[in-house]
């Protein structure tokens, strides 16, 4: 068999085998009726205690969805979703709020435990008061952690040594609870409600999602983690991330997402709104792992997502920074308008599809303020029949004098029944913007993998050594402790059993 | 050690190697000569497995053991390696993080534990030392914007980190300069031992100036044509292979 052949099939067996976040979670749950309308989005609001205002809000947000179609012009194919055949509210039984890790149920710290996420607080958050002062691993910079078990936060660590940077990290319905005011003033200013199809329904029905707001001047010691769980069967998940970062503050935050397999589809639409006033700098980095379905494309996720940046103040800096392997379908565009004189928007990405993944995803830049600049690395892998599409959209408006932006989308093919495509939209109206677009499309040669099987590597350690190759201008952008993991997922992710 | 035995193989369906034999016994180093496009470097893939070269007649034993059923990576667990006529360029990957996945492959199939970061770097600066390499060749890309001399010399540095049983070396001597052509000789001598061998595939005497042989093979249009002593490779710069044509 011809190693690229061979290449295929290996990489045609992983789904089924290698999905190791597959598990369901056995917890009593809680859900709405199935189905949307607004006595639905009511009912949301009133589990929440929302006030009146955001009940408002959601109700317009469901009214001008009604009225929207889904969107078409994705390279994207799936069939029709019944809306109505899906719930919009799942939530683990609790009696009371957790005041700590040691309140929770758990069954759902175990599922934390699988996922390998980081809440080695528990034994702090258990013991002494006060002891949460000394970071969980010697040396180690300490992660906080906002864990959403599908439509609510179930726990948040590291708060209190938060607090005292005057650093509000929570979920978002607690932050409306907390901080309304916060809330009020910057919710849907970045992504409006009637933003798009997918933003206008995660506005009516959204659940929760993390909260963040650094004040002036604070540099976050440490960095913002939340993950994801699908867990309940038929219940999308629509969560809502804000985050706020004051005059000349600094944060990094990371999401890491995952599922169980199911045959049936599920849908992932969430909204995730940035904003950074003068010099300030956000780091929001993702680690998207949903399940993919298996190798017939049956099941995982529609990763269906809005996330959008305001670079509001000058030399304010976003960077994004997407690791995705996971999802069915995903769709996904993390943008920048930066609108502050001086401001840096910078997207970095790795996409991977592989066996009958679909991806359509990339990048706006909109350039508005002076001497604004942009950077795109791109980075595309396709293989078994995965599609994989870069969209990407670079506007210089005519205020944005001497703005730059360098686009580089590279394209890997893996076997020859996968596709990559690249479709970058420039619209520049200023004369002294400058807009550089690269792209390659390439091949694992046979040759790279003979050299490193010749060395002693598998078929498949090969295959992820030079795939991590190719993203490693990408990989460099993640954290420390986070780069690792999306190394071994890469790796994962393209792995079988050879012969 | 290694045994061949009337090995036919073809590319794209052309016959390249027409019935080889040759033996290497344990602890002696054999080098192949030949014009361009005698089947040297085919030989060499054959050897190692590379997907393309199809086998059609004969045999090869590695140990006593059968070399042509197994994987490349079997073949370069059990000791065999290649220095390859022209070195892959490997982009993103680094040299360092490429030789200590290779030598941890190498070892976890002989069954010796792994080596860490920090181990690793302490050996593969004890080799670095002794081949005067510099250690910036650790920081790059494998292969990416070497020269020709720099690919060669990484050949010889991964050489000498998973000390194989069986080295073939296809023309690691072309394109180098002086210094590089000691470092290529030392590597190989350094590594001579009772239990192991080499096939030196080379066009020039003088590289067995340095690495001196225990044969020399002379191999046209698919089949090993003379064999002699290190005499016939200077016979062969005298004259050219019209001699053996002529004899053959
Ligand atoms: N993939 C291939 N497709 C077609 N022909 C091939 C292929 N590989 C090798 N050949 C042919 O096989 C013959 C032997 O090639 P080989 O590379 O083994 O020669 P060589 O002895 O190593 O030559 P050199 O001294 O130039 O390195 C040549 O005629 C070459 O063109
Ligand atoms: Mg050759």
């Amino acid at each position: 068999m011809p190693a690229v052949t061979e290449t295929i099939d290996t990489v045609q067996s992983v789904t089924e085998g290698t999905y190791k976040w597959g598990f369901e979670t056995d917890i009593e749950m809680e859900f709405a009726p199935k189905g949307l309308n607004e006595d639905i989005v009511r009912f949301i609001s009133k589990k929440k205690n929302e006030p009146q205002w955001l009940l408002d809000w959601r109700l317009k947000a469901f009214a001008i969805w009604k009225k929207m179609e889904e969107p078409v012009w994705a390279a994207v194919k799936y069939p029709p979703i019944d809306y109505q055949d899906a719930y919009y509210y799942a939530a683990p039984v609790q009696k009371v709020k957790p005041k700590s890790l040691d309140e929770v149920d758990p069954e759902l710290l175990r599922t934390y435990a699988k996922l390998g996420i980081p809440l080695k607080e528990q034994a702090i958050l258990a013991g002494v008061e006060g002891a949460g002062e000394t970071p969980s691993d010697a040396g180690r910079m300490p992660v906080a952690v906002d864990a959403v078990f599908d439509s609510v936060s179930v726990a948040t660590t590291f708060k209190a040594r938060l607090e005292k940077e005057g650093i509000i990290f929570c979920a978002i319905s607690e932050a409306v609870q907390t901080h309304p005011e916060l809330v009020r003033q910057y919710l849907g200013t970045v992504v409006p409600q009637g933003d798009n199809f997918y933003a206008a329904l995660n506005s009516a029905v959204f659940t929760d999602g993390s909260f963040v707001y650094i004040p002036k001047g604070v540099r976050c010691p440490m960095e913002l983690s939340t993950y994801f769980r699908i867990n309940a069967k038929s219940t999308g998940q629509f969560e809502r991330t804000l985050i706020i970062a004051e005059e000349g503050s600094t944060v990094s935050y990371l999401e890491g997402c995952t599922a169980p397999m199911r045959d049936e589809n599920q849908l992932h639409a969430a909204v995730v709104e940035l904003v950074a006033l003068d010099d300030a700098t956000i780091k929001y980095s993702t680690v998207q792992n949903w399940y993919p379905g298996d190798a017939e494309g049956r099941g995982g996720i529609y990763n269906f997502v809005t996330k959008r940046a305001h670079c509001r103040g000058r030399r304010s800096k976003v960077s994004w920074t997407q690791v995705e392997t996971g999802s069915a379908i995903t769709w996904k565009y993390p943008s920048c308008v930066l609108l502050g004189d001086d401001s840096v928007g910078e997207f970095y990405s790795v996409a991977i599809t592989n066996n009958r993944q679909q991806a359509d995803t990339g990048t706006k830049m909109i350039h508005v303020g002076k001497r604004t600049t942009s950077t795109i690395v791109s980075k595309g892998i396709s293989a078994g029949r995965g599609q994989n599409t870069y969209r990407g959209l670079v506007r210089v408006a005519p205020t944005a004098s001497s703005a730059r932006n360098f686009t580089q989308c590279d394209s890997l093919l893996i076997g020859d029944q996968c596709g990559a495509h690249t479709v970058p939209y420039i619209e520049n109206r200023c004369m002294t913007a400058k807009v550089e677009h690269e792209a390659t499309t390439s091949r694992i040669a046979e040759d790279q993998l003979f050299y490193c099987r010749q060395r002693g590597l598998s078929e498949e350690d090969a295959v992820g050594l030079i795939v991590n190759g190719f993203c490693r201008e990408v990989l460099k952008e993640l954290p420390m402790e986070f780069a690792v993991e999306a190394q071994k997922l890469l790796q994962i992710s393209l792995e079988g059993s050879v012969g | 050690m290694l045994k061949i035995e009337g090995l036919t193989a073809e590319v794209e369906g052309k016959q390249i190697l027409k019935g080889i034999d040759l033996e290497v016994p344990a602890g002696e180093i054999h080098a192949i000569m030949g014009p361009n496009g005698s089947g040297k470097s085919t030989l060499s893939y054959v050897l190692s497995g590379r997907e393309g070269y199809e086998i059609t007649g004969g045999s090869v034993t590695f140990n006593g053991i059968d070399l042509l059923a197994m994987e490349p990576e079997e073949r370069a667990a059990a000791g065999l390696f290649l220095a390859f006529q022209y070195p892959v360029e490997l982009p993103g990957v680094g040299n360092a993080l490429f030789l200590r996945t290779a030598l941890n492959a190498v070892r976890k199939a002989r069954g010796e534990p792994e080596l860490d970061a920090m181990q690793f770097l302490k050996v593969a600066r004890d080799r670095l030392k002794a081949l005067h390499i510099s250690e910036d060749m650790l920081k790059r890309g494998v292969n990416v914007g070497f020269s020709g001399g720099e690919k060669k010399r990484n050949e010889v540095l991964q050489m000498a980190l998973l000390s194989p049983k069986l080295a073939i070396l296809d023309e690691t001597d072309s394109g180098l300069d002086i210094d590089a052509l000691k470092i290529v000789a030392d590597g190989v001598n350094a590594l001579r031992a009772p239990g192991f061998s080499s096939l030196v595939i080379t066009h020039y005497q003088r590289l067995l100036d340095y690495i001196v042989p225990d044969k020399v093979h002379v191999l046209m249009n698919g089949r090993i044509v003379q064999t002699g002593g290190p005499e016939l490779a200077k016979q062969l710069e005298e004259s050219g292979y019209a001699s053996v044509q002529a004899a053959a």
